[in-house]
């Protein structure tokens, strides 16, 4: 029997348009041999948490390149934890100032990958860390 | 360009150089097996007579300002004029976009480029839920024509020209810009600038649409034809392959893309029964300068040669002025690295170079900070002096094009057309670029995909990110956008909404809305409806009404 596969949300929450880097990751999570579901841009935070519930995946990656993750990060976290959902790995990536991690740690968002950051990096990152 | 005799000595010769090559091959074996373009087409060891053989030089390169335009638009190029040094800015409120905007043209830029935040480029006012976390943060937020008013305070709207990075609601953005110069006391007629409203590729690249394709070509129409008769020396379309090749496209598929949404324009405003020497010479194109150097000048070159033949023999055009592609290049955003930031003035100034070798008509280069933040005023003095030594400086300008005749060049300048070409054929036998957007995405994403592998596996060497790392200290002086920027905003439309005269604006919005249901040109409107100060939001609102919104099909 071969283990369960791992399922993962790729989203793109706020209004930026910008979505190579989201591909190019679920494309590589794809690749890495992980389930992958794509929401596609401009995504509510309530949106994602109900795709990431219907799809019961165990992992979300956000990416976020306008500058609105220090609000739409945390509120998606903020509803996952009101649906008593705590097991789903939550990550983000985009252009996200260094300055900001911290806060974003603290908020419950458990990475953040910064520009540059090599694939394989992602894709290792979700295999030791899915929950469940 | 060579006669026959010359050319087989030359070929003679090769042969018995080639057997010294393979010999040194062995003992200095070669960086790489094979050495290719970023549109993959393969580099050769030297180029010769050889390789442009088949080329005519009246036919595929003539002189500069003269059909097919490969080596430039104007006889003289730079040594008239240089091209405009045209920044890119945006942020915040209107306030701090103007103070920005008057920097920049006290430290001699030459012409204006507005960048609009995500909320204003989706038709949606600040205090729409979907803008939280949004208003003011890539650009400037622009809820109605007041903030238009604060945006372009004490500008000169008849002496500067302005860029607009707006397309799904452009024409309102111009009708606001309109109203701004006519309170000036400047006469449309007499406005220089540029709207992007370019909806084509917001479908397949970068994500700012509202209404499905159609109700979309049906604005984009009415803006040409307005402008042609009334802003006659405005650029009413701005052509757009940069995002595409953000998007992660190669430099033949960005030429490639943006012709063909350039001939699915000419396409839907002939068809709107325009007479194509009417509008054409007012269409712009915007394309992205890359790290590949020499490939960049050969796409520059070869997409005025391909844009020439395509007006003059597809369309038929008589004017010279419509067969020209004119265009502003930006440098590229995705070859800025957030390790050793420094280094993007080295590969932003190099971009520029290749830019201006490729003969721009304008340029914004990126400010080094940018993989980080937005930029600062600080970095965007560097970009902006980066444009002003290559201008004033290093003697590139004094001649036009002086790239030509090198053998590579040409070859790599056929190489990229053709291959340009071919994709063109494709996107046609789809039925045109409207109906080839799922196409397009799968090119630009399978690109993009082969990209970030090739830098995972260090077949494509990245300075200071996949070698030559170092430990380094954070970057300090980020930009900061004010998070009260939003609330200041919403704020502002409150007070807005309870000043102005609000049964002008309820009925200017119901005539509006007849007139979208009807085939008339809905300019005049958002005329009346911006001066009335109905919001975009509002008049955006309506629109989304009558037409319905774009459902993305999601492709990767």
């Amino acid at each position: 029997m071969s283990e369960k596969r791992i399922r993962v949300l790729v989203a793109k929450p706020g209004l930026d348009g910008h979505d190579r880097g989201a591909k190019v990751i679920a494309q590589a999570l794809r690749d890495s041999g992980m389930e992958v579901v794509y929401t596609g841009l401009r995504q509510t935070p309530e949106q994602i948490v109900s795709a990431a519930l219907q799809e019961d995946v165990n992992v979300i990656g956000m990416s976020i390149l306008s500058g609105a993750h220090a609000t739409l990060f945390p509120e998606v976290v903020k509803l996952l934890k009101e649906q008593g959902v705590g097991d789903i790995l939550v990550v983000g990536g985009g252009i996200i100032p260094e300055d900001d991690i911290p806060e974003l740690k603290a908020a419950g968002i458990d990475e953040i990958f910064t520009p540059g950051t090599p694939l394989e990096n992602v894709v290792n990152y979700i295999k030791e860390n899915v929950k469940n | 360009m060579f006669k026959q005799e010359q050319l087989d000595k030359i070929s003679a010769k090769k042969k018995g150089w080639e057997e010294k090559l393979e010999a040194t091959k062995k003992k200095r074996p070669e960086r790489k097996e094979e050495f290719e373009t970023h549109s993959a087409i393969k580099v050769d060891t030297v180029y010769t007579p050889l390789d442009v053989a088949d080329m005519d030089y009246e036919r595929d390169l003539g002189l500069p300002g003269e059909y097919p335009y490969t080596r430039g638009v104007q006889p003289n190029m730079y040594r008239g004029r240089l091209w405009t040094m045209r920044q890119y800015a945006g942020f915040g409120t209107a306030e701090e976009t103007n103070e920005r905007f008057r920097y920049l043209l006290n430290q001699g830029q030459t012409g204006l480029s507005c960048a609009f935040d995500l909320p204003t480029q989706i038709g949606y006012d600040s205090d729409h839920p979907l803008a939280q976390g949004e208003v003011g943060k890539v650009g400037v937020a622009i809820d109605s024509l007041q903030d238009m008013e604060t945006l372009f305070d004490q500008i000169p709207l008849g002496k500067v020209s302005t860029s607009m990075t707006i397309n799904a609601p452009a024409g309102i953005l111009l009708a606001m810009y309109i109203a701004v110069a006519e309170k000036q006391g400047v006469e449309r007629s007499k406005l220089n600038g540029t709207i992007q409203n370019d909806m084509i590729k917001e479908y397949i690249a970068r994500g700012t649409y509202i209404l499905p394709p159609e109700p979309s070509m049906r604005l984009v129409t009415n803006i040409l034809e307005f402008c042609s008769k009334e802003v006659p020396s405005w650029n009413s379309i701005s052509i757009s392959g940069y995002h595409i090749r953000e998007a992660g496209c190669t430099a033949a598929q960005e030429i490639a893309f943006t012709l063909a949404d350039g001939i699915a324009y000419v396409d839907a405003a002939i068809k709107a029964g325009l007479d194509v020497d009417k509008f054409a010479p007012r269409l712009s194109f915007f394309f992205n300068s890359h790290l590949n150097f020499l490939e960049e000048v050969a796409k520059f070159r070869a997409a005025r040669r391909l844009w020439a033949k395509i007006m003059k023999e597809r369309f038929g055009a008589k004017n010279p002025r419509s067969w020209t592609l004119r265009f502003h290049t930006q440098t590229a955003g995705v070859s800025l690295q957030a390790q050793q930031p420094m280094v993007n003035i080295i590969r932003t100034a190099f971009e520029a170079m290749s830019a201006v070798l490729g003969g721009t008509q304008s340029l914004h280069t990126n400010s080094y900070d940018e993989a980080l933040a937005l930029p600062s005023d600080e970095s965007v003095l560097i970009a902006l002096r980066t444009q002003q030594v290559i201008g004033y400086e290093t003697g590139v300008c004094d001649t036009v094009d002086p790239l030509a005749g090198s053998y590579y060049v040409e070859s790599l300048t056929n190489g990229v057309e053709a291959q340009a070409q071919d994709y063109i054929d494709k996107i046609d036998a789809l039925g045109g670029a409207t109906k080839a957007i799922d196409f397009m995405q799968k090119e630009i994403h399978n690109a993009a995909y082969k990209y970030q592998v090739e830098i995972d596996t260090q077949k494509r060497i990245v300075v200071g990110l996949n070698k030559f790392q170092m430990e380094e200290e954070k970057l300090e002086g980020l930009l900061k956008v004010d998070l009260s920027v939003g609330d200041n905003q919403v704020k502002k439309l409150k007070k807005l909404r309870a000043e102005r005269d609000n049964a002008k604006v309820e009925s200017i919005l119901a005539a509006l809305r007849e007139a979208a249901q009807g085939d008339a040109n809905l300019m005049p409107i958002f005329i009346d409806a911006v001066k009335a100060y109905a919001t975009l939001g509002e008049i955006c609102g309506v629109l989304r009404d009558v037409f319905g919104e774009y459902q993305q099909q999601i492709v990767f």
